[in-house]
């Protein structure tokens, strides 16, 4: 697209009017937007055209249209988190990451949809109705990225920009046959992210293939001295795409038995295996490895999340901000109606857990504990990749359900990887399925898994 | 005495960094309400926190300065609380690892000196600001919010009022001395909350711990101490009991009023702030710290009775502020008599200074200037009595002793010619007054004294008028 935009085959005006056109005749059925900004879009198109044609130097993102999740703040431009809290949420600043697409001259098309405060994995809990899976559009897009990867998915936008503290980008972009890639904790500014668990949290990027994924990931990557827990490290990836089958070469591939068990699909093991045979093909060397304590994640992650989620809401009190109630009697009263009508179900399941785990009487119990397990998987980790490059796993071991019906119960393992800070790319095993092959590489090692990640596209095409 | 009171301080100082603790909004007092903000200490979801490292240089300052442990590995934490002057609905501050842990301050009073041990000094941010107004609206000005703060607790080691009014004159003193914080308790930059109960020796009996909140100056904190040690005494001389409460001082009403009693302690359900990362602090930034202190008011103390021989109550005195230290030994710089300069300053200066409620800083003329008068009057050129009118003179207008004397024609008259003629006019007028002295009546030497300062308009040097006064009146 980028291309063709400086080859002059096709105008930016014409790129977005396409979106535009392929987003109003999709949007009203798969509901992957909150907000959209079709006149600023078509405005900045106008810019790019006009930079164009006075042969202007152009930014790496010029003219693309992207999609925001609508947890990332964008200065002046609603921001809801999907919660009826934020609502009517103009914020007054940019993310960090909102700021550097802006500056590459890529063009904010709207906001997508997600679990509300991005707590849920099927885009269900959202103020603004949910989300369908345009694969199937009787299933959940997974979440709480559901918004992002349906839209991408759709095809009403090329690229998005979402965030994962659990899986939430991965998992909603194996549900809907997308690329979703969390790299390694620091790697891309948390500026402007509304948080939810500080240290799980990560933006990471949404496309339909792993090289637009990583155009996305190298114009927003890198140190912002607004977030000192941002790597200062050199995050620039660049690959040499004539190299990359041969490199997969001797590739050491490790297959930890804990998520191939139990729960998992029938299906998706078998698409899994064919994954792997092309790895072995390939000539990577992929061996069964183990990590003790992964099955811990879930509630090692119940309970930091948790607890971090319960007092990172407490700043929505209807004071400053956002929705208040509107008969109150005392400063008390304004606080519980305010937040018990503006706030969703699961958002106050998991503050009155979260309440619960941090309380004095049960941090020792809860929280040391998991802090304690953190620190054992971390190790089981670093163990195996001290001899194994990457890891592969199947994103999720379920289908997508449906959106009509509960959620069964599976327990699987996304987290581990937010929890051990690592880097995880979540890639189509073959296109039409929703079923994701996910690699998992090393603390800043993210350039192993996207360049196996690219090598798989090439094996499978 | 049959009670013993228990009295522990916390004091909450806010620190004169350039900036907030976690932005770059400026660290000013004051301002239209709400323009010293932005995302970050508004607590904009999304918005983080960058730790000033120069909050952390004051904190390491102030444990410095109290003698505590600096603690190599700290870190910060949510202390969760709702309240609407609390942007984020937590304050980041600092839980079970402190900046600094233990220390001391020692204060002097007639028993002689005490150490009175801190068990910790943290960092952390302060609120906004609520603003009540009497047809019940609240306004809130959140300009306050993320201005760094020190919180310092004492240990519950204070006996009596004037022990914790000695800790906070010294606490404020040394912070002032650091150059860590102004300590203006009217602008709320020095917090002062007290805990007091009190112990019926004989029988062991305790009271329940009273929280004074918010003192707004040291002289409510030792009258609300006061009130509260008879309060305390009277219950228990009536076999009753206090209740665990958090109260206030009322100045008007010249008491201590109940806020809320205190139920179970307050969960504020601590955990750290994953935002914030790990603090280190190496030895060498420790002791870069500690070499460029200034010198401390107790070493300072020390060294003016050792080098200028003043005695301990003086050097207490002239060390109190470091601005007051510093203008005294600048004093010294033109004229070299400690003694006589300490007594300048000690007496006429201080007194002018507190009548007025004045700080060293507000006199309109500098330390040469005093010095130059102590001159004058050492070397005989004004007198002593004329010397304090020019003082008064200095302190009005702010001119130099020398231009005062000159133009109100103060010079002393030491000329021996000059006196004589004055001398013997008054001893031809006093016949009576030599036959008085001749019989042993030493009075009248004063009479004739005053006579000859009377005539010479106080001008006349006592020194040589006596002198020639007893040689003429012997020649009578």
């Amino acid at each position: 697209m980028i291309e063709k935009l400086e080859k002059r085959e096709i105008s930016s005006r014409q790129i977005i009017e396409a979106h535009i056109a392929r987003i109003e005749e999709v949007e009203k059925d798969i509901n992957a937007f909150i907000s959209l900004d079709k006149e600023g879009a078509l405005k900045e198109a106008d810019l790019i055209d006009g930079k164009i044609k006075n042969g202007e130097e152009l930014g790496i993102l010029a003219g693309v249209p992207i999609g925001i999740k609508d947890n990332i703040i964008t200065k002046d431009f609603k921001t809801t988190a999907a919660s009826k809290m934020l609502e009517n949420f103009q914020p007054p600043y940019d993310a960090t990451v909102v700021a550097r697409i802006k500056e590459s001259q890529g063009i904010i098309i709207g906001k997508n949809n997600l679990d509300e405060f991005a707590m849920g994995g099927s885009n269900r809990t959202s103020y603004f109705g949910h989300v369908k899976n345009p694969l199937d559009r009787e299933r959940v897009p997974g979440g709480s990225s559901g918004g992002s990867a349906a839209a991408l998915a759709a095809r009403e936008i090329p690229l998005s920009l979402a965030s994962d503290t659990g899986g939430s980008i991965r998992q909603p972009a194996s549900y809907c046959g997308v690329v979703g890639l969390k790299p390694t904790y620091g790697t891309i500014s948390r500026y402007g992210l509304m948080p939810l668990s500080n240290s799980l949290d990560q933006i990471g990027v949404m496309a339909r293939d792993v090289k637009d994924a990583l155009l996305l990931l190298n114009s927003i990557s890198g140190y912002d001295k607004l977030d000192t827990t941002s790597t200062k490290t050199d995050t620039r990836i660049s690959i040499d795409e004539k190299t990359l089958l041969d490199d997969i070469k001797g590739l050491k591939i490790g297959l930890p038995r804990e998520f191939f068990q139990n729960d998992i699909d029938k299906s998706i093991k078998s698409e899994i295996d064919k994954s792997i045979n092309k790895f072995i093909e390939a000539g990577a060397i992929v061996e069964e490895v183990s990590l003790p304590h992964v099955k811990y994640s879930p509630e090692i992650y119940m309970v930091l999340c948790y607890g971090d989620a319960s007092s990172n809401m407490a700043r929505f009190d209807g004071i400053r901000y956002g929705y208040r109630a509107e008969d109150y009697e005392s400063l008390d009263e304004l606080y519980i109606k305010t937040r018990s009508e503006s706030l969703g179900y699961e958002v106050k399941k998991r503050i009155l857990l979260g309440t619960y785990l941090l309380s004095e009487n049960r941090g020792e119990e809860y929280f040391k504990k998991a802090q304690k397990l953190r620190s054992l998987l971390i190790e089981d980790f670093n163990q195996v990749f001290s001899s194994y490059d990457i890891i592969l796993t199947p994103t999720s071991p379920v289908l997508p359900h449906y959106i009509n019906k509960e959620k069964p119960y599976y327990r699987d393992f996304a987290e581990a990887v937010n929890i051990a800070g690592l880097c995880g790319i979540s890639l189509p095993c073959k296109d039409g399925l929703p079923i994701g092959l996910q690699l998992i590489g090393d603390r800043f090692k993210d350039e192993k898994i996207i360049k196996a990640a690219m090598a798989y596209e090439r094996m499978v095409e | 005495m049959g009670y013993k009171t228990i009295i522990g301080l916390e004091i909450h100082v806010e620190l004169m960094t350039k900036s907030k603790i976690f932005c770059s909004c400026t660290n000013e007092f004051g301002g239209e309400a709400n323009t010293h903000c932005c995302p970050i200490c508004l607590g904009l979801p999304g918005a983080l926190p960058s730790l000033n490292e120069e909050v952390i240089q004051y904190g390491i300052k102030s444990g410095i300065a109290f003698n505590s442990k600096i603690n190599q590995k700290t870190k910060m934490d949510k202390k969760n609380y709702f309240y609407s002057d609390l942007v984020k609905g937590y304050q980041t501050s600092q839980d079970d690892i402190p900046l600094c842990q233990g220390g001391y301050i020692e204060i002097e009073d007639e028993n002689g000196p005490k150490k009175v041990h801190l068990t910790r000094i943290h960092i952390e941010e302060d609120t906004g600001k609520s603003i009540h107004t009497e047809s019940g609206d609240t306004f809130l000005d959140y300009n306050r919010a993320g201005v760094p703060l020190i919180e310092i607790v004492s240990e519950p080691e204070m006996n009596s009022a004037e022990e914790a009014r000695l800790f906070l004159e010294k606490l404020r003193a040394t912070l002032k001395y650091i150059e860590v914080s102004d300590c203006k308790m009217e602008e709320g930059s020095l917090r002062c909350d007290i805990n007091i109960n009190v112990i019926d020796n004989e029988t062991g009996k305790k009271t329940n711990i009273s929280e004074i909140k918010n003192l707004n100056s040291f002289r409510a904190a030792v009258r609300s101490i006061e009130y509260e040690e008879e309060r305390h005494i009277g219950l228990l001389k009536e076999g009753k009991n206090t209740s665990k409460e958090t109260r206030r001082w009322d100045e008007v009403e010249s008491k201590t009023i109940l806020m809320r009693e205190k139920g179970a302690a307050a969960d504020y359900r601590y955990a750290v702030d994953g935002d914030i990362l790990p603090i280190e602090i190496s030895d060498e930034w420790v002791d870069r710290i500690k070499s460029s202190l200034p010198e401390l008011p107790h070493a300072k103390k020390e060294r003016f009775i050792r080098d200028y021989e003043l005695s301990e109550y003086d050097a207490e005195v002239l060390t109190q502020s470091r601005d007051l230290a510093l203008f005294y030994e600048n004093t010294l710089k033109h004229i070299d008599d400690p003694k006589l300069v300490s007594n300048w300053i000690m007496g006429d200066v201080l007194r002018r200074l507190n009548e007025e409620d004045l700080e060293i800083d507000s006199l309109k003329f500098s330390a040469k200037d005093l010095a130059d008068l102590i001159s004058l009057v050492r070397d005989g050129k004004i007198n002593n009595n004329t010397g304090k009118k020019v003082l008064r003179e200095m302190f009005e207008s702010g001119k130099s002793p020398d231009t005062i004397v000159k133009e109100k024609g103060l010079v002393q008259i030491s000329d021996e010619g000059e006196l004589s003629s004055i001398i013997d006019k008054i001893l031809d007028d006093n016949q009576q007054s030599i036959e008085d002295f001749k019989n042993g009546k030493d009075r009248a030497i004063g009479f004739l004294m005053g006579q000859i300062m009377k005539e010479s308009k106080g001008k006349a040097n006592p020194q040589v008028v006596n002198k020639i006064l007893m040689e003429k009146i012997k020649e009578r």
